[in-house]
């Protein structure tokens, strides 16, 4: 469903126009209320006047984490603090936290942009949204939960946490639609297997899952398991939060940024040149509407390529597609660009191992070395040790095959990984320690 | 004429193996003949016990990999070239024997050797054929 169909539909002449429009207000905003970006901007000798049409963006200096890092804690906060009304920080995946800032109007656009994420997904007045994503500092909680509170939704603000309650709320509440990390709900899945819990008899509809990149295998083997229909979304705290892209229930191929309030742009990170629609590489985002926390385009360090062709659900607004992973989790072994997404789907398509696995990078002498641990599970297990040594070997040709690197793989016991509540641990680097 | 084999897959790390036979031994299960196959990374222990759905059931609850084969029991002759006379006979037929282990119980004056066939039928029935006894699951569970 659709909910802002003047916005998500827009002729795209009409969106420019408006992009175009806030752009040069929030240029404006910057330059006049953050010291850093007036600094950055009188060094490149851009004033606000000279952004006459959307392809000036290009004149704008980019802004990296790093920036936010020294203007900690809040040197590119936008507006007075007795203006601001929320204060998050960004989940700390990498690095030290940084905080951002919201005006009552921030919020607004927020929970507004979330209800037309969560309709996306087929969402409405009369669903009951369970909301696993932490509350708290991290944006993912209160985000998604003020979102469906304006949706008109009943929300069950359950957080992280406690597995087991969880799927007992899941059976006696009868939530409708389910919003987490998709590792969270893999390990739902696992923990309602053991409590002998079938989520065909549950009322869950609809998954809607983000705050860390996802393959299409993990999509399949969530939906199998938690019979659902589930989504992609994304968002970073920087940003927004949650609400910045989201797929369509239609169509499930590629993520709707909402356009009227973030200008996306890619971009080769190596060269910072930037790439034509399809191509892939870093994402970049302008916030086109934000007062406390605007950012001229922020590195995102996702990787993506735009699509801005119309979908079948009828949304005007361009696509990025499915994240490659982010271009600071790339692993280079031996010289080899890897991506642990990259060897998430190669286990996807391999039957019998289970979802959940692990990348030990470590040295031996001056040579890279690259494990991958996966769980047997009994689809997979033999009696017979040539059977499970021809598993092994088999994922290990096929990430050489697709990706030449030579890696080890090792089979370890059912739930020896450790399972994640929050964002999964993906990759241990021995070589850093 | 089968026998319900478990197997379940062990890292090779201390105490894992421990942990089986811990578990079996709470739950009063007895483990009438065993072998481990082992390369670096993992191991496959195969078991024959007592009460097998027992036993299945109670390690799949522990977080077990475990695994059902059908295995054959057969009695060889507790001599000089017992064993080779079976091997023969299945050689000669071209029945390759996959593995192979030894009951702990002897049944009589004769050994118990547990067979793992890639055609059990057809190993069966030679074996028959040529006079030699083949246990039934229960007598195996029961020596």
């Amino acid at each position: 469903m659709i909910r802002d169909v003047e916005h998500e539909t827009m002729p795209r002449e009409d969106l420019e126009t408006l992009q175009l429009r806030r752009l040069q207000a929030v240029v404006e905003r910057v330059y006049h209320l953050v010291p850093f970006y007036r600094r950055r901007l009188d060094e490149l000798g851009v004033k606000p006047e000279h952004i006459r049409t959307l392809e000036d963006v290009r004149l704008l200096p980019f802004t990296a984490k790093q920036d936010l890092r020294d203007n900690y804690p809040f040197g590119m906060f936008a507006a007075p603090m007795d203006q601001i009304v929320r204060i998050h920080a960004s989940s700390g995946t990498t690095g030290k936290s940084t905080p951002v800032a919201y005006t009552q109007r921030d919020l607004e656009t927020w929970a507004e942009l979330m209800a037309r994420t969560l309709a996306a997904g087929g969402a409405h007045r009369g669903d009951i949204v369970h909301v696993a994503y932490g509350y708290g500092l991290f944006t993912g909680g209160l985000g998604v939960h003020y979102g469906a509170e304006r949706l008109g939704a009943a929300v069950i603000p359950v957080s992280g946490g406690q597995t087991r309650r969880q799927i007992m709320l899941i059976q006696d509440f009868g939530p409708t639609v389910l919003c987490c990390t998709p590792s969270f709900a893999l390990y739902l899945a696992e923990v309602a297997q053991e409590m002998g819990v079938d989520f065909a008899k549950t009322k869950l509809r609809v998954g809607v899952f983000g705050a860390e990149p996802w393959t299409e295998g993990m999509r399949q083997e969530i939906e199998k398991r938690l019979r659902l229909d589930a989504l992609d979304i994304y968002g970073l705290s920087e940003i927004l939060g949650p609400g910045v892209a989201s797929e369509c229930l239609e169509a499930k191929a590629g993520l709707h940024m909402f356009e009227d309030h973030f200008l996306p742009e890619v971009i080769n990170p190596a060269t910072l040149e930037r790439l034509a629609p399809g191509e892939t590489g870093e994402l970049v985002i302008t916030t086109l509407s934000k007062e406390a926390f605007p950012l001229l385009r922020y590195r995102t360090r996702d990787l993506t390529s735009l699509d801005y062709a119309p979908c079948i659900c009828g949304r005007t607004i361009a696509r990025i597609s499915r994240f490659k992973g982010r271009s600071d989790d790339m692993l280079i072994i031996r010289g080899v660009n890897v991506f642990p997404s990259q060897i998430e789907s190669v286990l996807m398509e391999t039957p019998g191992v289970a979802p959940h696995y692990q990348l030990i990078v470590d040295r031996e002498g001056q040579l890279d070395t690259l494990e991958v641990q996966v769980e047997v599970d009994e689809g997979a297990f033999s009696d017979e040790v040539k059977q499970l040594q021809a598993l092994a070997q088999g994922i290990q040709r096929k990430i050489k095959d697709y990706f030449t690197v030579s890696v080890k793989v090792k089979l370890v016991e059912p739930r020896s990984i450790p399972r994640s509540e929050g964002k999964a641990k993906r990759v241990i680097d021995k070589r850093q320690q | 004429m089968k026998v319900e084999q478990i197997s379940v897959f062990l890292e090779n790390k201390a105490g894992r193996l421990a942990e089986v036979t811990r578990v079996l031994g709470e739950a009063g299960i007895n483990i009438r003949a065993l072998s481990l196959a082992d390369t670096t990374d993992f191991g496959i222990l195969r078991l024959i016990v007592d009460q097998y759905d027992k036993a299945r059931e109670i390690l799949k609850d522990k977080g077990f990999t475990v695994g059902k084969t059908e295995v054959v029991a057969v009695e060889v002759p507790d001599r000089p070239g017992g064993l080779g006379l079976v091997l023969q006979i299945l050689a000669t037929a071209g029945v390759n024997v996959e593995y192979m282990y030894a009951f702990v119980q002897h049944s009589g004056k004769n050994a118990v050797i547990i067979f793992r066939f890639d055609n059990l039928e057809q190993a069966i029935d030679l074996l028959q054929k040529e006079g030699i006894h083949i246990y039934k699951g229960e007598e195996v569970y029961r020596l």
